[in-house]
């Protein structure tokens, strides 16, 4: 059994202490807001918070999660959809096929609280997810646009 | 009839799924189904349009949503016709089995070939007129007034002489106990106010939130889950494989050969499934294609350039002799690989089986070739089958003729009678068994008079056919008509361009790697072989590429006019900013008209997309500003694949693995990308695939532009731009 505190509630976890994070919130939690899309950190569907900082979930064993780790996924960015980001992905229609959007969000919205008024080569270098369905210019114009409503 | 297995449905699926099911779009149709089993459908209107009485608009879309925003330009052209509230609307899939129980009410559920719009867009504006007028109707009976005399709009019946008005929710009962009328005229064009208007999609909300539920976050209750391996071999088969090994790892079920080809672990949980088969000992028998290369696969292809044996796709009068004759010639070989769809969401599919009955539930472009192969694996008649579908979390051509995830996943569910199970393939297997864009060469000859214009001009295609790897029935006497994308002599995909003479062969060459359609499907090389080699063309002959092109479009004013407004747009002819070099494309694919002009510049040998312009007539436009988005993304997808996108085979088997052996473009490589959405109106074009053709070869005029250098074999990742 393992503790780990997700979106501010905490969960006793009967999983391999290898399991991959991403698989613990996805299987254990019914978190499925967190993506699989290729199991080496390399696409950034699987995106979350951990502590304020963007992680790659796919690739962290939940033995490298503490007990003390803050957990956030899409699902606990905000209670309804209302984080700047989410907002502005929405006026801006963002997302296509929408199965990297979370990790995206997740992604910007970490860049955000790092960086408030990011430039195009802040972005450029925080911002590593695929999106197959080419949303990139949305998503810059989108992090932009959450900065400004930040602001 | 399903009606009780859809109520059950209904209890069955938990947690975040029971939104899934519902696919975040109004009411499962399985709950009217479930509460009317006895009387039909009594509260929908029509097979398209369900009207609750709280004025839920309830659209049905056949087609399957997949990022390119056909959901949203369906329902607006439904709900234009129904003159209904768009604010009030939601939408539904009907079930693949519910359309052939009612005679395939809703036609076609293929998602593909740019079609989910222009070839459905008659009938589903039809079914929105159908239904405005028996909602009309009703109404007017009510009243006791002649239809005639009342209008809709916003879903509020008025009727002036009385003064009385009453709303679409109010009538809908007495509606749909009417006969649905045919024949009811359609709304000119430029009249529309909901289709052809930049709405925003009716999907995003979900998406934002990890609400969305896609195929692979499927849970049902009591449910196991498998990961599978395929041999990676091409055709081959499996020949053993050792359970013992790994039966008593944690989670572990079952582990089961899949067909004469593949073997899977069921466990309780997906990752300790994926953990049992990667410990699994698995010997392959690999067949006659064990040792195949790229170098091997290569060679046949090539010796297809100069063969004999070429099929005629397009011939106008006798380009062969033109170039004979011709002053001077001009000649090019290009050469385009093999490419994965690398959908974000891996191929999944979730089965439930019993001795009589199979239900699937899945991302599909096409819901009834999903039932198909259901049917097929399961052993049943397609009766007793049924498919749920939820958005794709790509497609791309991936999930439409190919399903071989459901197949897979009836057969392991046939181990396990009564538990469903998802099937989930991890990005290795995705990559090892894509449907992958074939591969060809072209050989590019023309003969040019003393003025330097054309004379004849043969495109020799050597290579792989679609339609021989997928569904041979579809050739035309063996001509594969997919393969001349972009060089034929009428239709969706008519070559551009006038030339005195003109032949495109192909020389058929077909390795044993599956091939699938892959968006922009052979519009993609097609493009690029003949907007490089007519830029070829033009500097051999001293010309400027705009005028060059355009001399040879008076014939295709359509194609003229998108050339003509990139050009313009780009400032083609004046002088671009320093560094920053020029590059045109144009073609017609899909049924629509598309140019481009890139912007690039080279330093150090790295080459950086600054800007596009690109112009589109798809000759209406139901949501301009997802026009834009598609227009965007296809230059993300045609220049992943002109950068980046190659797969390679090595000992019978492709060689890339994941995003790290077959990387992508990234946000830091987005160029800036100004769309002008320009319909010319009287005909229906395709959105998601064409604009993909010209985003390829308007950079590499470019690049030529700027280096000199001709690019002629892909992906660019190969060539060094600094020598």
């Amino acid at each position: 059994m393992a503790t780990i505190k997700v979106n501010g509630e905490t969960h006793e976890v009967d999983a391999e202490g290898s399991t991959p994070l991403l698989w613990v919130l996805r299987e254990h939690l019914d978190l499925t807001g967190s993506k699989y899309g290729c199991g080496i950190a390399a696409c950034g569907a699987c995106t979350v918070h951990i502590n304020g900082e963007a992680q790659r979930s796919c690739v962290l064993p939940l033995d490298a999660v503490a007990e003390t780790d803050e957990i956030t996924t899409i699902e606990g960015l905000s209670a309804d959809g209302s984080h700047p980001v989410q907002q502005a992905w929405l006026e801006l229609d963002v997302p296509q096929c929408g199965y990297c959007q979370a990790g995206m969000i997740m992604a910007a919205a970490a860049l955000l609280e790092q960086t408030p008024e990011p430039t195009d080569d802040d972005i450029d270098a925080s911002m590593t997810n695929i999106c197959r369905c080419g949303t990139y210019r949305r998503v810059r114009a989108g992090i932009h646009h959450a900065a400004k409503m930040k602001a | 009839m399903k009606t009780t297995l859809d109520v059950t449905r209904r209890g069955f699926v938990v947690g975040g799924a029971s939104a899934g099911f519902m696919l975040g779009m109004g009411l499962p149709l399985g709950d009217r189904l479930g509460a009317h089993a006895q009387t039909g459908f009594p509260d929908e209107i029509n097979a398209w349009v369900v009207i609750q009485p709280d004025e839920t608009v309830v659209i049905r879309i056949a087609r399957s949503e997949m990022g390119q925003g056909t959901l949203t330009g369906l329902a607006q052209l439904v709900a234009e016709e129904l003159e209904c509230d768009w604010a009030n609307v939601t939408t539904e899939y009907p079930t693949p089995a519910t359309n052939l129980e009612r005679g395939r009410v809703w036609q076609s559920m293929s998602t593909g070939g740019s079609r989910g719009i222009r070839e459905s867009e008659q009938y589903v504006r039809e079914g929105g007129a159908a239904a405005r007028q028996m909602l009309i109707q009703a109404a007017a009976d009510a009243w006791g007034v002649d239809a005639s005399e009342c209008t809709a709009a916003k879903g509020v019946i008025s009727h002036e002489g009385s003064g009385q008005s009453t709303t679409y929710g109010q009538v809908a009962e007495a509606a749909a106990k009417l006969e649905v009328p045919s024949g009811i005229p359609l709304k000119d064009p430029k009249d529309w106010t909901i289709a052809g208007q930049p709405l925003k999609r009716l999907d995003t909300r979900d998406k934002l939130t990890g609400k969305q539920i896609y195929g692979a976050d499927i849970k049902l209750p009591g449910m196991l889950n498998a990961a599978i391996r395929q041999c990676p071999i091409f055709e081959g088969k499996l020949a053993s494989f050792d359970a013992a090994e790994v039966k008593n790892m944690p989670g572990v079920k079952h582990v089961v050969q899949v067909g004469d080809d593949a073997v899977a672990v069921v466990a309780e949980r997906w990752w300790q499934a994926k953990t049992a088969l990667d410990a699994l000992p698995i010997e392959w028998d690999g067949g006659e294609h064990a040792n195949l290369t790229s170098a091997e696969i290569a060679a046949f292809v090539e010796e297809g350039l100069d063969a004999e044996d070429a099929i005629t796709g397009n011939t106008v009068g006798d380009a062969k002799a033109a170039i004979a004759a011709a002053a001077s010639t001009v000649e090019a070989v290009y050469a385009y690989p093999f490419q994965h769809h690398a959908t974000m969401e891996p191929m999944n599919a979730t089965a439930l089986w019993t001795e009589d009955r199979c239900e699937v539930w899945c991302p599909t472009q096409n819901g009834e070739a999903a039932l198909a192969a259901a049917a097929e694996a399961a052993g049943l008649p397609p009766q007793q089958c049924e498919v749920y579908k939820y958005h794709l979390g790509g497609g791309f051509g991936r999930r439409g003729a190919v399903h071989d995830y459901v197949r897979q996943a009836v057969l392991i569910a046939q181990n396990v009678p009564g538990t469903p199970v998802k099937l989930l393939w991890t990005r290795e297997e995705d990559m090892a068994h894509g449907a992958y864009h074939p591969i060809t060469r072209a050989k590019m000859t023309a003969g040019l008079n003393e003025a330097g214009e054309i004379t004849g001009l043969h495109v020799r295609i050597a290579g792989q056919s679609i339609l021989a790897g997928l569904m041979p029935q579809r050739l035309q006497d063996g001509m594969d008509p997919v393969t001349f994308q972009c060089l034929a002599a009428e239709g969706d995909h008519a070559l551009a361009y006038t030339f005195p003479n003109f032949l495109a062969d192909h020389a058929m060459r077909n390795p044993p790697v599956r091939p699938g359609f892959w968006r922009g499907v052979n519009a993609n090389q097609n493009a690029i072989y003949m907007e490089c080699f007519i830029d070829e063309v033009a500097h051999a002959a001293g010309k400027d590429p705009l005028d060059f092109r355009m001399s040879m479009l008076g014939n295709h004013p359509k194609n003229a006019a998108v050339l003509k407004a990139v050009a313009e747009r780009a400032g083609w002819g004046t002088p671009a900013p320093d560094g920053i070099f020029r590059g045109l494309a144009q073609c017609s694919a899909f049924g629509s008209h598309l140019a481009a002009c890139a912007e690039i510049s080279v330093t150090d040998g790295n080459l950086k997309i600054h800007r596009i312009v690109a112009a589109t007539d798809s000759g209406h436009a139901v949501n301009p500003q997802q026009i834009e988005a598609q227009v965007e993304g296809s230059f993300v997808y045609g220049l992943s694949a002109m950068l980046y996108g190659e797969c390679t085979v090595a000992d019978g088997r492709i060689e890339q693995a994941n995003f790290d052996t077959y990387p992508v473009m990234h946000i830091d490589e987005m160029p800036e990308v100004e769309t002008i959405v320009m319909p010319s109106g009287g005909f229906w074009g395709g959105v998601g695939e064409p604009t993909i053709a010209v985003a390829a070869p308007a950079v590499l005029n470019a690049l030529f532009a700027a280096t000199g250098k001709r690019v002629r074999s892909f992906p660019l990742k190969h060539h060094d731009l600094s020598a």
